[in-house]
């Protein structure tokens, strides 16, 4: 069952990638006739939403049977909630996609729903029990309608990075501010794709490298290390043979194996990033461009805000009422400032202040793109980073 | 356009100091200043770890330079150690209130009016001036405008007419939303500033041991509560669903911790003192996630230590005849002064629950709590008339006399006896009606100011042509729809988006003309 529950996922990443090749033809192929013989656009759209559909009723097939298995819903450890987040921004892809019918927020959004899940699968997938304050069914709701609400809102995210793609002039010679910007969205996709191809082919050698080191406490311990250590432990020694030696010994206050892997992710982000521009000679962002030609600005940025306005709400309910309750009932207080928590808040307010903004016509368009994209990335903040460096109550690591 | 020209306060007077104050504090560009600096003031606390989270008995004023360096030190100097208690951040939360409401009641008024009476007819340069815009020649007016107004009817508008023109609306209830969810905001506000009033908010904690019974803290003596009994339960090893994880770390995984416990309340008329009769009030098993509730407090499951020491056993053996002089037991939290064996009496000269040498080198105890007991007994040696004393602790025993000579009585441990404690915390949260309900309140009109957008169409009669305008407060491309469908069926043409970019470019020309 656990196994199934897997190849379900498996095969709704498959599904995701069938409906973005679809909906990437229906965006840049050949225009049909109907039956009057009149040119009408074609049905790769069509067949995109199908697949995509599919995709989701797939994606919730591993979530409910993982359920089954685990005996509680899956949504406790880093694997489980960023699979499911993936999946929540697909079930958001589907509704707002059902409204506008916008092929090109297919384009975009299925491949970050991929890169979410192989992300997902970077962290141990193993069935794990559950400490005594997580066994509420509270929690459950709370952590379920949390996903559902950040995954509507992300798709601001998608609508907001094609609204800039269509708008910004990215084949200008010279780098101006909005150039940098898109630039350095497209380098932070194409890192988390490179982390997850580096970490996936070092763990299909099984690579694991030793340390004997000394911690901050001053104590001896063992440190592994899942990737080639460039930055070794305070003191460290290598137990594992044949391995290489660092290139540099970090303090004792620095989580060294944690700093290993993100400046893994970030330079070999930095080099596909480099070949991409080396081989094409443009910007990322310019070859992506031509995709986007037949967009109305209007609508994409009216999908970004709708995706807010309705996210927000969920979000709310999820994220800060639900919150409250269980924390009440979990950990007596219904607030307590633990980092998440403080998180949360903050991305509450930033969308209400985009909401607020709004109000003005003025920031319509660019400046509300730009707003989805940091709103997304404070999402993903509170994901990885307040997960996995600040500990709280709330880290699964 | 929001408020269709109605006055607004802020936009009238503006000569008082109270006038200025509220202008400002009206002015949305200050509210979400004021809502960005809190979100930024709220992540700068997460940089490192508030006071509160700092390990019990670190001394803030070290810990933070020598946990997180330069920067540490900078951080607690700051405050920012304990930012949210602060009392600018109050302020700031105080502000954010302030500006919902002023902002709210500013506008409030002034929206009801206009909406409250809406002219059906409005002059060209308001239908102009609208987003949505447009004029068709129209051969049959009368079936056109009949026609529209059947298709308005069907998409769910309420429809006014007036010397034949009309205005479509919908959803007019949805505007009200952000004036609800600020209510539900400031009622929120209001509960949580309650916090601060004596009697509101409590927050203690007590440990349990089990058999005993203790008075519950900041119930002012109304409640006593008995440990029955306290058990932890762990995942079952076996479990083939958690194989993996049991198999990768071998330390055990706590499914759950649970006290038996018993609350009672002091019989009435009963003594007010130790021995005072107690009730039996209420039973409930504690579990995390599972609190026991009585009388607004609610008493929760949240820390334990397994096998403390209880009792301690010695046995005295005579030196000079080798024989058994018979044994004893203390109670190690309620120690009697002396014990009888069975001709002899030992005393407790000293009794040190949590024995360390302090500072000047004398024995002493840390706390009340018997991790390390330590004793000083003493007998009388019948035949001299001495008194011996012996120190007795965990590893430890030692013969105490001036003249190093050995005691005739010798000690020794014969067993010891543990329980578990219980760890509970004593809450009581009279906010939490003010917080449910503003919390509720905020969350309806959030939906209903998000899911329902209000729309507006006008449709009237100049002479040959029919007129078009219309407004929403939100999601223009589904009133497109609304309107494209009167178009398909009638001979009303497409109206213009005017923000759209060919319309922009030479509306922005003549707004320079203009200027
Ligand atoms: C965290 C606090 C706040 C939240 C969650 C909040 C929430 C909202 C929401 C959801 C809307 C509706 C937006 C839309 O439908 O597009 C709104 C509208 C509004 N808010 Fe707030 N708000 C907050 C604080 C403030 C503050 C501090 C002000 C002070 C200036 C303010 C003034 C307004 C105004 C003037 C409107 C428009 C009302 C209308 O449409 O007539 N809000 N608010």
């Amino acid at each position: 069952m656990e196994q199934l529950s897997m190849n379900l996922l498996a095969v709704a990443f498959f599904l995701y990638l069938a409906a973005t090749i679809f909906y990437a033809v229906s965006v840049t192929g050949g225009k049909w006739r109907n039956k009057e013989g009149r040119m009408t656009g074609n049905n790769w759209g069509k067949f995109g939403y199908i697949t995509a559909i599919l995709g989701v009723v797939t994606a919730l097939g591993y979530f409910f049977a993982r359920w089954a298995v685990a005996g509680h819903a899956p949504v406790s450890n880093m694997f489980e909630y960023t699979a499911f987040f993936a999946i929540t921004l697909s079930l958001a892809f589907v509704i707002l996609y059902g409204i506008y019918r916008v092929d090109v927020l297919g384009v975009i959004t299925m491949p970050i729903i991929m890169l979410m899940i192989a992300y997902a699968s970077v962290f141990s997938t193993e069935v794990q029990p559950l400490q005594p304050s997580l066994q509420s069914h509270w929690l459950e709701i709370h952590v379920i309608t949390t996903a559902i609400g950040q995954g509507i809102l992300a798709i601001s995210f998608g609508a907001g990075l094609i609204y800039l793609l269509r708008t910004i002039d990215l084949k200008s010679k010279s780098m101006t501010k909005k150039t940098f910007g898109v630039e350095f969205i497209m380098y932070a996709l194409m890192s988390t794709l490179a982390f997850v191809i580096v970490t996936n082919a070092f763990s299909a050698f099984d690579y694991e490298a030793n340390f004997a080191y000394i911690n901050e406490d001053g104590e001896p311990a063992e440190k592994l290390y899942e990737l080639p250590p460039l930055f070794g432990p305070n003191e460290g020694e290598l137990l594992t043979e044949e391995r290489m030696q660092p290139w540099v010994e970090m303090p004792d206050w620095i989580v060294s194996d944690d700093l290993n892997t993100v400046f893994w992710a970030l330079s070999s982000g930095l080099i596909l990033y480099g070949l991409v521009r080396l081989l094409t000679r443009r910007r990322v962002g310019a070859l992506l461009q031509p995709l986007f030609k037949g967009v109305k600005p209007h609508t994409v940025d009216e999908i970004s805000y709708r995706s807010i306005a309705i996210g927000f709400p969920v979000f709310a309910l999820g994220g800060l009422a639900f919150a409250m309750i269980y924390a009440q009932i979990a950990w007596t207080r219904f607030w307590g400032w633990d980092p998440k928590e403080v998180w949360a808040l903050v991305t509450f307010l930033f969308y209400a202040a985009y909401l607020h903004l709004r109000l003005n016509r003025n920031w319509h368009g660019e400046p509300s793109a730009w707003l989805a994209v940091i709103g997304f990335a404070i999402i993903i903040f509170n994901l990885i980073f307040v997960n996995l460096v600040i500990a709280g109550l709330h880290s699964y690591a | 356009m929001r408020y269709e020209g109605a006055a607004r306060r802020s936009q009238t007077y503006n000569k008082s100091i109270i006038d200025k104050i509220w202008n400002f504090f009206s002015s949305v560009k200050v509210g979400i200043g004021i809502i960005i600096v809190t979100l930024i003031a709220s992540s700068i606390g997460t940089i490192f770890p508030q006071e509160m989270f700092i390990p019990p008995g670190e001394d803030p004023a070290t810990f933070y330079a020598e946990e997180h360096g330069a920067l540490g030190q900078i951080y607690y100097s700051l405050g920012l150690h304990n930012l949210y208690g602060s009392w600018w951040y109050m302020l700031l939360i105080a502000a954010l209130g302030t500006s919902i409401i002023i902002a709210s009641i500013d506008r409030f008024f002034p929206l009801y009016k206009a909406l409250k009476h809406q002219r059906v007819t409005r002059h060209q340069s308001f239908m102009k001036r609208q987003r949505i815009f447009g004029t068709s020649n129209v051969n049959e007016v009368d079936t056109t405008m009949e026609k529209a107004q059947g298709i308005l009817k069907k998409k769910r508008y309420n429809v006014f007419e007036e010397n034949g023109n009309i205005l479509a609306e919908k959803n007019r209830w949805a505007r009200w939303g952000p004036y609800v969810n600020h209510i539900g905001l400031i009622i929120f506000l209001i509960g949580a500033s309650l916090r601060f009033f004596p009697g509101m908010y409590i927050d203690e904690n007590v440990w349990v041991r089990e058999g005993e019974t203790t008075v519950i803290p900041g119930t002012s003596g109304d409640y006593y509560i008995e440990n029955l009994a306290f058990t932890v339960d762990f995942y079952d090893e076996d479990d083939e669903r958690y194989q993996a994880v049991m198999e990768e770390n071998d330390e055990e995984h706590i499914e759950t911790f649970h006290t038996d416990a018993v609350l009672y309340t002091p019989a009435e008329g009963s003594t007010v003192g130790l021995d005072q009769e107690l009730e039996e009030v209420d039973r409930h098993g504690i579990e995390v996630n599972d609190s026991f509730d009585f009388d607004g407090y609610s008493l929760y499951q949240v820390d334990y230590k397994m096998n403390e020491l209880k009792e301690m056993s010695f046995e005295v053996e005579d030196r000079e005849t080798n024989d058994v002089l018979g044994s004893f037991t203390v109670d190690l939290n309620d120690p009697d002064d002396g014990y009888t064996l069975d001709d002899e009496q030992v005393r407790i000269h000293s009794y040190f629950p949590n024995f360390v040498i302090n500072e000047d080198g004398v024995p002493s105890t840390e706390n009340n709590v018997p991790d390390n007991p330590g004793f000083i007994f003493e007998m009388e040696d019948p035949d001299t008339g001495d008194l011996e004393h012996t120190f007795l602790g965990i590893q430890a025993n030692y013969d105490v006399s001036p003249d190093d000579e050995e005691n005739r009585y010798e000690f020794s441990f014969d067993g010891i006896e543990t329980n578990n404690v219980t760890g509970l915390t004593v809450r009581k949260d009279n906010t939490l009606p003010f917080l449910i309900v503003g919390g509720s309140i905020f969350l309806i009109g959030l939906v209903q100011g998000s899911y329902w957008p209000h729309r507006r169409i006008w449709l009237q009669r100049k002479n040959d042509e029919v007129w078009l305008a219309a407004h929403t407060n939100k999601n223009w491309e589904s009133l497109k729809k609304d309107i494209d469908a009167i178009s398909e069926e009638t001979e009303v043409t497409t109206p213009q988006d005017q923000t759209d970019e060919e319309h922009e470019k030479s509306e922005s020309q003549e707004n320079n003309l203009h200027s």
